[in-house]
């Protein structure tokens, strides 16, 4: 369904509850594994363009809780928290996965990151599953809202280097 | 939430027969019997999945014709892309900026190693 063909990642919509990514690193994946899991180095990353990571506090056990907030150019925040439920290190993690903003909780959804390597590489998938289409469909959109507000900010410094 | 335009063209591609339909029109309009054909199901479930599919704004059917031919709309696929664009690329700019951390990384740490070797 998507135009843009890419070598190294991929965003589907398996079913109409589920959301599958891909994508290749260049690094063997106990370091991707440990990008992904500790704190101070998610902090190198996760946040991105218009996005700051505010919070970003992981638990790494079993029942163990993570928090990541997130703060838009626009003062709001947005929080993922969930709880773990299986890790493999460094293979697999299973977590759920709570969006949270102002006056707004959603359901939850279910996230098995698996990493497997290969010749150095390593391919990290991540599928999500929600309660229900309408689950699916509204945490795309709040990632077109923040995708939004990353494309006006872009604008904005590029406008600046203009002026 | 599913009366918007965008809901109704998801629910519609959430379907692999519906999808499938989608797929043949690729290749030029056709009637409804030829649509049939490939599926191991009946003419009125094919008609369903047409109306759902033409709600929806992917298709339109032919008014003039007795065998009123279905043809594909790019429009409100194009919506849907378009859509789910804004997020993928918020993804990958994530992940491009993960991809640069564990090069940055890895070059420490060969530094490091390198250094070590030396002493």
């Amino acid at each position: 369904m998507l135009a843009r063909s890419d070598q190294t990642f991929s965003l589907t919509l398996p079913s109409d509850r589920e959301i599958a990514m891909r994508r290749v690193f260049n690094a063997p994946r106990g370091r991707v594994f440990d990008a992904w899991t500790k704190p101070e180095q998610v902090r190198c990353w996760y946040g991105c363009g218009a996005l700051t990571l505010i919070v970003c506090e992981i638990d790494l056990r079993v029942g163990g809780s993570y928090c990541y907030v997130l703060r838009g150019p626009d003062g709001v925040n947005h929080g993922l928290e969930g709880t773990y439920r299986e890790i493999v290190a460094p293979e697999r993690l299973v977590y759920t996965e709570r969006y949270v903003t102002q006056n707004f909780e959603s359901n939850e959804a279910l996230v098995t990151v698996t990493f497997t390597e290969r010749h150095g590489k390593t391919t990290l998938t991540s599928l999500s599953v929600y309660p229900a289409r309408e689950d699916r469909d509204a945490h795309l959109a709040s990632g077109v809202e923040a995708g939004a507000a990353l494309t006006l900010e872009r604008l904005a410094e590029h406008l600046a280097t203009m002026a | 939430m599913a009366t918007d335009r965008l809901s109704s063209t998801f629910a519609a591609l959430a379907d692999p027969t519906r999808r499938a339909i989608l797929a043949r029109l690729v290749l030029g309009e056709t009637s409804v019997t030829e649509l049939a054909e490939p599926f191991d199901i009946s003419l009125p479930a094919v008609s369903k999945h047409l109306k759902v599919l033409e709600r929806a704004g992917l298709i339109t059917r032919g008014r003039t014709a007795q065998w009123r031919p279905c043809r594909l709309e790019p429009g409100a696929l194009r919506d849907a892309n378009d859509w789910l664009e804004h997020y993928r690329r918020l993804w990958e700019d994530r992940l491009d900026r993960l991809e640069h951390y564990l090069f940055e990384v890895q070059a420490k740490a060969k530094k490091e190693s390198k250094r070590a070797r030396k002493k």
